[in-house]
């Protein structure tokens, strides 16, 4: 069952890499190593499997230059998403000690060092190759919701006004980069991906709460659905996943709150 | 730079990784939010009432040494304690099949095997509920032909 292949491949950095020290304007580096979950089926199998990759690093670098560096430099078959780097675009959520974070927002000073970091693709959809997930339930969620402004009567002549305090009451809930990380850890939603799921309902707070939009009672009408706001059972999961600091489970309370008003 | 190797658990494969995701059926209606709602009105009562069972039964006047069944049946002779344990009953088996379903649907992951649990769940709060129910209303300390030292003093009277 276990087969365990070890093979080294030559380093092209320094040899030992740990602190080496050195004359002045030497730059400190350490060595990480990664324990990645990897899923090849073409290659190898049906058979998720670990690797691990031992790679030197500084201590400025984030887990993203750690598999940047085992992607370029050790081996090119690792897949992962990633576009802006920056913790912008929502790519490369992914399990990281257990943890939903974004590969491109982790330091690897801030992870233990002594003992491999485990690399993880999302829990809950379905993996496609190595750390890249399917991310069609998590968008299917989205869409469902209607996350676009819907608004009733004529056609403005101008733009659609809004004070500063009526901005101010979805402000949290804008800052979403859908990058699935809160969905994804979520244990209602690994039951049977059928929970509508922490982004969807932030995505919809986003619109229910935003003075200019006319169709919360839609929204509310679709998430008040078994598979909706009903099935969060509070345990925060989402809000100490999500990379932009959104309090997810305010918002969905909010969004329970606005249905029993709405039915009582 | 090492690399080493180990097998994982399996990971689902993809079925058809091109199918488009769909959610199996819109299930909307009010009655999640009613069920969320009663979960937290019974909790707030049964907080009430369980902590006023507990202490009547347990601590008020002779404690705990003064339960046997001439005990309940002093109680259940008022109307007043038996609605309470009515209620009580009632609420408790309410508030916790509702837990518990709340629990099947959240951990087993095939249809087959929620319904099957469900089955079980929803007999067991009837047999309790009907049973507990009947003998609040019929309950008698002294049942014919029950070995004597089992019974309460006064029904050899
Ligand atoms: C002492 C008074 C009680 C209070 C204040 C209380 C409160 C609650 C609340 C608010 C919930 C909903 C949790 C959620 O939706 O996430 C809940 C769930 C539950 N309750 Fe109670 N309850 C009490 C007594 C009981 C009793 C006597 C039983 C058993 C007969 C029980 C069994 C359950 C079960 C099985 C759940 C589901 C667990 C879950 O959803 O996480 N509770 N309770
Ligand atoms: S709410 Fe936060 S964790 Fe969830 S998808 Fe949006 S940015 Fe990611
Ligand atoms: S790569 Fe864009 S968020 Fe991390």
């Amino acid at each position: 069952m276990s087969t365990l292949m070890e093979n080294t491949t030559s380093s092209p950095g320094p040899e030992t890499g740990a602190e080496t020290g050195g004359g002045m304007g030497e730059i400190p580096s350490f060595d990480v190593t990664l324990r990645i979950r990897r899923y090849s089926p073409e290659t190898h199998g049906d058979e998720a499997y670990w690797q691990e990759f031992t790679v030197t690093a500084y201590g400025t670098d984030r887990l993203l230059d750690a598999l940047h560096k085992v992607k370029w430099d050790v081996d090119g078959s690792l897949t992962f998403r990633r576009s802006c780097a920056h913790g912008v675009c929502g790519s490369d959520a992914m399990r990281i000690n257990g943890r939903n974070r974004l590969a491109c927002k982790v330091l690897l000073k801030d992870l233990n060092p002594d003992k491999p970091i485990l690399v993880e693709p999302l829990k809950g959809l379905p993996v496609k190759k190595d750390l890249v997930v399917d991310m069609e339930p998590f968008f299917a969620s989205y869409r469902e919701i209607m996350p676009f402004l819907i608004t009733g009567g004529n056609e403005p002549t101008r733009e659609r006004l809004q004070s500063a305090e009526q901005r101010e009451r979805f402000d949290d809930t804008t800052k979403c980069i859908l990058c699935a990380a809160c969905t994804s850890s979520c244990p209602v939603f690994w039951t049977d991906g059928q929970y509508f799921g922490p982004a969807a309902i932030v995505n919809a707070h986003r619109f229910i709460f935003d003075s200019r939009d006319d169709g919360a009672a839609q929204r509310l009408e679709i998430l008040n659905d078994k598979e909706g706001v009903w099935r969060c059972r509070t345990i925060f999961n989402c809000s100490e996943a999500c990379p932009r600091g959104i309090e997810i489970t305010k918002a969905i309370k909010e969004v329970k709150r606005a249905m029993i008003t709405r039915a009582f | 730079m090492t690399t080493t190797q180990t097998q994982a658990a399996a990971q689902l494969p993809i079925e058809n990784p091109g199918e488009a995701y769909k959610r199996r059926k819109t299930t909307r209606g009010n009655f999640e939010l009613y069920s969320w709602v009663f979960m937290r009105a019974s909790g707030v009562v049964l907080l009430v009432l369980i902590f006023v069972h507990l202490f009547v039964n347990l601590v008020a006047g002779e404690g705990i040494t003064a339960i046997d069944f001439g005990f309940v049946a002093g109680k259940w002779a008022s109307p007043f304690w038996q609605v309470i344990d009515l209620v009580m009953l009632w609420l408790a088996m309410l508030h916790g099949t509702n837990g518990m379903r709340t629990i099947v649907n959240d951990y087993a992951e095939r249809d087959g095997l929620r319904m099957w649990l469900k089955i079980a769940l929803y007999t067991a709060f009837v047999v309790v509920t009907v049973l507990g129910t009947l003998v609040i209303f019929t309950f008698d300390p002294c049942p014919a032909d029950a070995p004597a030292n089992l019974l309460p003093s006064f029904c050899t009277a």
